[in-house]
């Protein structure tokens, strides 16, 4: 794979403040283990490109933001994943919240068979929010977010689904920014799109990561080195544990990698 | 050679063709034979008077009214009791309940009523409802009884609706932080309902069909009327279907077709109903 090195962004390192931190994070699926002690710091507002071969726990990871590994029986997390410094996986946390400050973005878009109108209200009607001129300023402020607003105004009542692969995704994510949250992630949020609504996305992420911290899962180098600010290379180990291999800013890990097998990884010698 | 080798592969394809069309007729024609048998003999029968009037002379004479509406009737009463209790069976049963021998447990029972004689659920009511809860021998009774019957029939269906619907739409809802109850609620049950509909109308329709537990749980012969409350008896269409082609003497022939004409239009009519339902939504759900 030849990476185009100009592609990088030649963007600040993001500001210090830290929003979202794992501290030697193990996970396990009944008894296989998927991750191993995996500890960084993610800055607030920036993205951050999670990277690595196929099955090296790249989505668990993410998912481990929203505590979306919840839902698989046997899975079990111990170290400390926080946001704000408060550890999400302490007994006291609802889960609920947790959810409406961190969205998630799935790698195949699932708008919900409703109206387009819907699909962005739902979260707020969830939440409580039943005034229609209340929810038509949430859904047009959220849509207007996610660039989203001038394809579908006429359409609002149509169904989702006959939306483009592309829009259906900006839908999602409008889906999610109707929820104000504070965290989005990323699960490969453009593998079933084509290359312009993968730039219409990405050109989307740039923007939101102005106000929200992005944390993007993504196979494609050169999406990561083309969005993030900063990027973390996760591997397999022999007992197929995934474990964290390098962090740090994308420019430095995509052009000085400090790590044999990154440099291995992005210059395509394997994966 | 291999002009052989093609003609042995044609003879293959044509013999499994042929093979596969017979035994579609097989399935197909015993099918019309007996509609077309039955609409022949039972044609004649039919008037607005035979629709509209209760019988006289032991149903020698007048029509089968209140047989008609005790069927509807029953299907109503069937469909109360059994759908909310099958649906929040199959809620609990797909959503809640975890994989363990209870659970695996529940789920053959469920599968095993299923398989239980009708007669058996006619005694199990007549024990229970007629003569335990002493709601006598009623359209409650006969209800109720029909309804467990029909709950194997519902939970199974609900249970394959709510399976079906994809992982994506759930994990969507939750990623805005909505609670699994509120998930279920507004995006599970509304993607399954179509499939928990289809379900429940077809076990109504076999409902309307049942005989035997019926006969011990309140269905009468002969009614002058319409039952006035849930705890009156009343009359159904199979019930008097059977009564009439087996202990009147004398009875005319057509009026028996007839009211298996009658039977067969309500039962296949629901059944249809169920199928439009589901080209429907189907229609809705791909096309739009």
């Amino acid at each position: 794979m030849s990476l185009n090195y100009a592609l990088l962004n030649e963007r600040t390192i993001p500001k210090n403040e830290t929003k979202l931190k794992t501290e030697k994070v193990n996970l396990f699926y009944g008894a296989f283990q998927a991750l191993r002690t995996i500890s960084l710091d993610i800055p607030k507002q920036s993205i951050t490109a999670i990277i690595g071969p196929s099955g090296c726990g790249k989505s668990s990871f993410l998912r481990l933001f929203n505590r979306m590994n919840d839902l698989i029986i046997g899975a079990r997390v111990d170290g400390a994943v926080a946001i704000d410094d408060i550890n999400i996986y302490d007994r006291d946390i609802d889960v609920v919240e947790l959810r409406k400050r961190v969205g998630m973005v799935f790698q195949k878009p699932n708008p919900f068979p409703i109206s387009v109108f819907e699909n962005v209200a739902f979260g707020p009607r969830r939440h409580g929010r039943t005034r229609h001129s209340e929810l038509a300023d949430i859904v047009e402020h959220s849509l207007r977010q996610a660039a989203l607003w001038d394809e579908v105004k006429d359409k609002l009542g149509q169904s989702a689904l006959a939306l483009s692969g592309g829009q259906q995704q900006r839908l999602c994510i409008a889906r999610v920014l109707a929820v104000e949250p504070e965290v989005i992630l990323m699960d490969e949020p453009c593998s079933a799109l084509d290359p312009i609504a993968t730039l219409k996305i990405e050109d989307l992420m740039r923007s939101l990561s102005d106000d929200y911290t992005i944390v993007i899962v993504t196979h494609n180098m050169q999406q990561a080195a083309r969005v993030s600010d900063m990027a973390a290379f996760l591997m397999m180990e022999e007992d197929r544990a995934g474990t964290l291999v390098e962090y740090g800013p994308t420019s430095q890990l995509f052009t000085n990698p400090k790590d044999k097998r990154t440099e291995d990884y992005i210059t395509g010698r394997f994966g | 050679m291999a002009v052989q080798a093609i003609g042995k592969r044609e003879l293959t394809q044509r013999t499994a063709f042929s093979l596969l069309v017979l035994a579609v007729a097989i399935v197909v024609i015993p099918v019309v034979f007996i509609i077309a048998y039955i609409i022949a003999n039972g044609a004649g029968a039919i008037s607005w008077d035979f629709l509209t009037q209760p019988p006289s002379q032991a149903g020698k004479a007048g029509g089968i009214f209140p047989a008609i509406v005790g069927t509807l009737y029953l299907m109503l009463g069937a469909l109360i009791f059994s759908l909310p209790v099958g649906v929040l069976a199959g809620i609990y049963l797909t959503e809640y309940a975890r994989d363990n021998w209870l659970t695996r447990l529940i789920n053959m029972a469920i599968l095993n009523l299923a398989g239980v004689p009708s007669i058996v659920y006619g005694l199990f009511g007549l024990g229970l409802f007629v003569m335990t809860m002493k709601f006598g021998m009623s359209l409650l009774s006969a209800s109720l009884t029909l309804a467990c019957q029909a709950l194997a029939m519902t939970i199974t269906t609900s249970r394959e609706a709510i399976i079906t619907v994809p992982r994506e739409y759930r994990e969507g809802s939750l990623a805005t932080g909505a609670t699994k109850w509120q998930t279920i609620r507004h995006v599970v049950l509304p993607q399954a309902l179509p499939g928990i509909i289809t379900g429940a109308i077809l076990a109504m329709s076999r409902a309307a069909g049942e005989t035997a537990p019926i006969l011990v749980v309140g269905a009468a012969f002969i009614l002058p009327g319409l039952p006035g409350s849930p705890f009156d008896q009343f009359m159904a269409l199979p019930y008097h279907l059977y009564t009439t082609a087996a202990h009147v003497p004398g009875m005319p022939k057509t009026t028996i077709w007839g009211i298996a004409l009658v039977l067969l239009v309500v039962v296949l009519s629901f059944n249809s109903l169920a199928v439009f339902i589901r080209i429907r939504v189907r229609q809705r759900r791909f096309g739009s």
